[in-house]
Order: C-alpha cells, then structure tokens, then sequence
C-alpha cells in the first residue's frame, strides 16, 4: 500500500550556471536566468510504501507530516534557494536538483516504519518532476 | 491499456480503538480519532488494465463500471457515517488505508474477467492526503 501526502512551500530561485557566459545563460534560461531572480509555490508530494499496520496505517500521519516539516519545509519554505539552502550551493536551482536535494534530506533523517518511495514535486501546475526510490 | 474512472462520497468516520484510552487514540489518530466523528469528500479514482476489444473498441464498458461503483461504494457509503452504517467498519478500523482494502474487495471480483482486471484503487481522503492500493502482494 502506498500512501501520498502533499505539501506546499514558497521559495525564489534564478537559474544559472557559472559553467556558460552570460549570454549563453540567457539564452538556455530565458526568463528564468533573470539577474534579481523570481519565485514559485512548489507543491511537494511525499509517497510511502509498506504494508498496513494493526492500527490500519501504513504511517502515522503526524509523524510523516513532522518529518516533512522538520527536513524540508523549514529549511525551503519562504527561502531563496540560490543564497539560503547550503546544500544547493554550486549547483543550479531548477527543480531536477530541488527533488534529488528533497530526498537526500529526507533519506537522511528517515525515521518512518514505511518505505520513502517517491518525491514528486511541481514548480508550477506545468511542470513536475518525480523521483521514484 | 489502463482506464481509470473516478466516483466522490462523502461519509464520517471516527479512526479510534475501542480497547485503548482516549490519549493513547490521540496519539495514534489525532484528530480522526474524534468520538463524535468528523466527514470527509472522499475521491475515487480505480485503475483497470487490459487490452481494448477489438469489436467494441473498449477496455471495459463504462457505463457497467459506473453501475459497480455505484452499488457497491457510492450508494452504500455516500452521506454515511462508516462505523455505524457500513461493516465491516463497525469493527475495523475506518482508515483511509483500510477503506481502500475493502473497495477492493467489493469491486474486484465484478470487474475481473477475460483479459481485464483492477489495477489500482486510489482513494483521496483530503486533496492533500491520498492511499494507492494494488491488491495483495
């Protein structure tokens, strides 16, 4: 049995990469290479996997939703992911990354009985981005 | 080929042990566990797979799967309190886990036969909490 929760968080980043010329950045990033950067709402969704315990859960959700909380939410919600997120430095900020950083931050603090097994997260209601573990 | 149709009911529930204390409950539950109950809309989306019939073009005729759905989920959950009025809930516990398992039991057996058979049952308690059920393992 899987279970998915959702979660929101707020977060501005600007993509770039130091490894082409400003010129070349524009050109890859469009709109998103824009020097003062921009912002999105990014709806994080957490799935789990294991069997139904004798409580009828394959998670409890308090615990699942502190976990989220505590490893992901407070460091990204209302954060700028190019100046503010430690791990992410060196790195471009798109999404792809956002997810892998995501589950390394909750793969390294997982204290859950059920399996993580996928970390889907949409930067907009266009684009998404899974990880299945 | 996959096919996934959706149904909605609303239904209250109370998730609690009845061996345990109202703490105990609390910490397993928290505000499900409620003695009074509390409701849900609970969303549907069941997954069938086969391949489409070469004559009617279809991987399941949707109007029977409504007619399953309906009778054995919709009319006997929607506006239901599930622990008083729907078994096997006045003895199993009405988590959103566990409600999956029983619609699987309910639908699978009407939908299974030559080249098709029920792929999923997703069942959203919350538009920000939902369960994915594939039968046993």
């Amino acid at each position: 049995m899987r279970l998915t929760g959702r979660y929101r968080f707020s977060a501005s980043h600007r993509l770039d990469t130091p490894a082409l010329s400003p010129e070349a950045n524009r050109k890859l990033y469009g709109k998103c290479n824009n020097p003062h950067g921009h912002g999105h709402d990014y709806l994080l969704e957490i799935t789990v996997d294991g069997p139904v315990d004798q409580d009828g859960q394959v998670v409890n959700r308090e615990a699942m939703d502190a976990l989220v909380r505590e490893r992901v939410l407070r460091r990204l919600d209302h954060k700028n992911l190019n100046a503010d997120i430690p791990e992410l430095a060196g790195s471009v900020t798109t999404t792809e990354n956002l997810a892998t950083l995501i589950h390394g931050a909750l793969a390294g603090g997982w204290t859950l009985p059920a399996r993580l097994a996928r970390v889907r997260i949409a930067e907009t209601a266009r684009n998404s981005f899974e990880l299945e573990v | 080929m996959f096919l996934t149709r959706k149904a909605e009911f609303s239904a209250s529930h109370v998730c609690a042990n009845p061996a345990w204390s109202a703490d105990r409950n609390q910490a397993v539950y928290g505000n499900n566990a409620n003695p009074n109950g509390h409701g849900h809309n609970y969303v549907l989306e069941v997954t069938l797979t086969g391949d489409p019939d070469p004559v009617t073009g279809m991987v399941f005729d949707l109007r029977e799967l409504k007619e399953i759905l309906n009778r054995e989920v919709v009319d006997p959950m929607d506006h239901r309190f599930l622990n008083r009025e729907v078994p096997p809930f006045d003895r199993v516990i009405p988590t959103t886990e566990n409600l999956a398992v029983e619609i699987w039991k309910r639908i699978e057996p009407q939908i299974r036969r030559e080249g098709v058979h029920l792929h999923n049952v997703r069942l959203y308690e919350t538009a920000d909490l939902y369960v994915d059920y594939g039968g046993e393992q």
